[in-house]
């Protein structure tokens, strides 16, 4: 377009583009000394992104964590009523529950967006106050929403005859772990 | 009388009435609004509406819930969503009326009237600004702020609520899936309010309410917003209580309410009905319910392209009217599933918890 109109305004043809390029003025970006402006502008800013980000990265494997042992043991099996044990709820996350064949162990986050749900010892089943949904004693979710049953952790005996339980190993009931040795402690 | 009406509220309250009311309610508002746009008729809600905030908090569970001061802004929010619904409501039959007369709407006149930015605008806006923070002076010296107990991992409030504006989202995490409810349906509707200027290239009612030019866009929007953002913020401020049941405004809130809602998969439904056991297989168990889905989101829309929809296919574009339809699918997806929930107890149509993968 804009050559048509150059062309016709000049009709002699007299090189018309040479008078539009001018060399630059001094302190002014040259077309050549832009391209590399720019190159070292984003580099530099790529830069600055990869060390904010190598920070926050750092930031999330702290030197110290404060947090109890993922092992502990809980005590004898006989020491165990029947029922829903809430003594490691606040410092382990976790309710043994004890059941006329043996033990085992849930955990407490909802398996819908991880509230922790309330033990309600007259209807007998946990319920979440964030969404409302409910589990029966061994875990298995009844209502709401949440999609799976609240996960166990492993629970054995030591050797001393303590209850030992172990939250780096967790059984899910929808992947059939519930079966696996570890997830149940009969006891008699 | 009191207790009688007390009992009432509370029965029309109850999660299927109150959606079912409040579709029933704007319905009725949208199709009579010649009547409903009338002065008398606001006057006569906000009078109504003070008696009974006069007497409503006799009763010490009602005036509980009420004075939160979490819950103060959301009735204030009651009221003034009332009133500029009423207004759009009111412009939009002047306008109607005077474009079926041939003669100018309201907002016509606005442009030719011109005032100063300085004095008459900044003035009035600075003269706002002055009373709005005396007001909030006033508020934050007289309501306590809502500070709950120190945070602790092994205690959940309950009942645990998100901030009011996010009331919506946390309703709709009660029926669906973290990922659903949390991520996809939120991400449709930021993508589907940006989607609106080029989906929607209808000129009509710009600059000016009308209701008769746009009767599906001023009602769809008036429903989107009203009933499923404004509703279920009041939903979620003042009929959930502990254990995230549902309370009537006028119900004691007590821990131990419990209704059994024992949630069952359409699978399991499915596969009861043939009197089978349920495959182990995911994704045969759940074939009924992936079967529904595809054919809801792949079927549905050419099919109502070729035939309820014809005209909107024309006018749209078929790509526009596919993304439209889509959009529009998924926003039907969320009462659906509350209805199915209400109704019979579904909790999942499509429920694969082995993959996380849950509709
Ligand atoms: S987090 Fe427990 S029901 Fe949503």
């Amino acid at each position: 377009m804009a050559d048509e109109t150059q062309e016709t305004t000049n009709p002699s043809n007299e090189e018309p583009a040479k008078t539009l390029v001018r060399s630059p003025l001094r302190g002014e970006l040259s077309r050549r000394s832009f391209f590399s402006t720019l190159a070292f502008g984003w580099a530099t800013f790529a830069a600055a992104s990869a060390g904010l980000l190598g920070a926050a990265g750092r930031f999330m494997f702290p030197n110290v964590l404060f947090e109890p042992p993922q092992e502990f043991k809980a005590g004898f099996p006989s020491e165990f009523a029947m029922g829903v044990d809430e003594r490691f709820k606040a410092t382990y996350g976790c309710w043994i529950v004890r059941e006329p064949t043996g033990f085992f162990c849930l955990s407490t986050v909802c398996t819908h967006l991880g509230c922790t749900p309330n033990w309600l010892t007259a209807d007998e089943k946990f319920k979440c106050p964030c969404h409302g949904s409910g589990f029966i004693m061994t875990g298995i979710n009844i209502e709401g929403p949440a999609p799976r049953p609240l996960e166990r952790y492993r629970i054995v005996l030591a050797e001393d005859g303590q209850i030992l339980v172990d939250k780096n190993t967790k059984y899910q009931q929808e992947k059939g772990q519930w079966e696996l040795d570890g997830s149940y402690l009969e006891y008699a | 009388m009191g207790e009688l009406l007390k009992n009432a509220i509370d029965w029309a309250f109850q999660p299927t009435l109150y959606f079912a009311g409040t579709v029933g309610a704007l319905f009725a508002v949208l199709f009579w609004r010649k009547l409903f746009s009338k002065t008398v008729v606001i006057t006569v809600f906000f009078a109504v509406g003070t008696v009974f905030m006069l007497w409503a908090p006799s009763d010490p569970d009602f005036k509980k819930i009420i004075t939160k001061p979490d819950n103060i802004p959301i009735v204030i929010l009651i009221a003034s969503v009332v009133f500029f619904t009423w207004l759009a409501l009111r412009q939009a039959v002047d306008n109607d009326r005077a474009i079926a007369k041939g003669e100018p709407t309201l907002e016509a006149g606005l442009g030719k009237k011109k005032v100063f930015t300085w004095p008459d605008l900044v003035y009035v806006e600075f003269i706002c600004l002055i009373l709005f923070t005396a007001f909030l002076i006033v508020w934050s010296l007289k309501v306590q702020a809502p500070i709950e107990e120190p945070a602790a991992t092994a205690r959940t409030p309950n009942p645990s609520k998100a901030p009011w504006y996010f009331l919506g989202l946390q309703e709709m995490l009660v029926y669906f899936d973290p990922w659903i409810a949390g991520v996809v349906l939120p991400g449709f509707i930021i993508v589907g309010l940006m989607a609106i200027p080029y989906l929607d290239t209808n000129p009509k009612g710009n600059g000016y309410y009308t209701f008769n030019e746009r009767p599906f866009a001023f009602s769809f929007f008036t429903a989107g917003f009203l009933l499923f953002w404004v509703s279920f913020v009041i939903l979620g401020t003042f009929l959930r209580g502990p254990n995230w049941s549902f309370f009537g405004p006028f119900e004691y809130w007590d821990l131990h309410k419990l209704e059994p809602l024992v949630n069952v998969d359409l699978s399991t439904y499915f596969w009861n009905m043939l009197g089978q056991p349920k495959p182990l297989d995911p994704l045969v168990r759940e074939a009924p319910g992936i079967v529904a889905l595809l054919g809801f989101f792949l079927v549905l829309p050419p099919l109502l392209g070729k035939t309820v929809l014809k005209g909107m296919v024309k006018s749209m574009g078929v790509v526009r009217f596919n993304v439209f339809m889509h959009l529009m699918l998924w926003f039907a997806l969320l009462p659906i599933k509350m209805i199915l929930r209400w109704t019979i107890n579904l909790k999942y149509i499509v429920g694969i918890p082995e993959w996380f993968f849950n509709v």
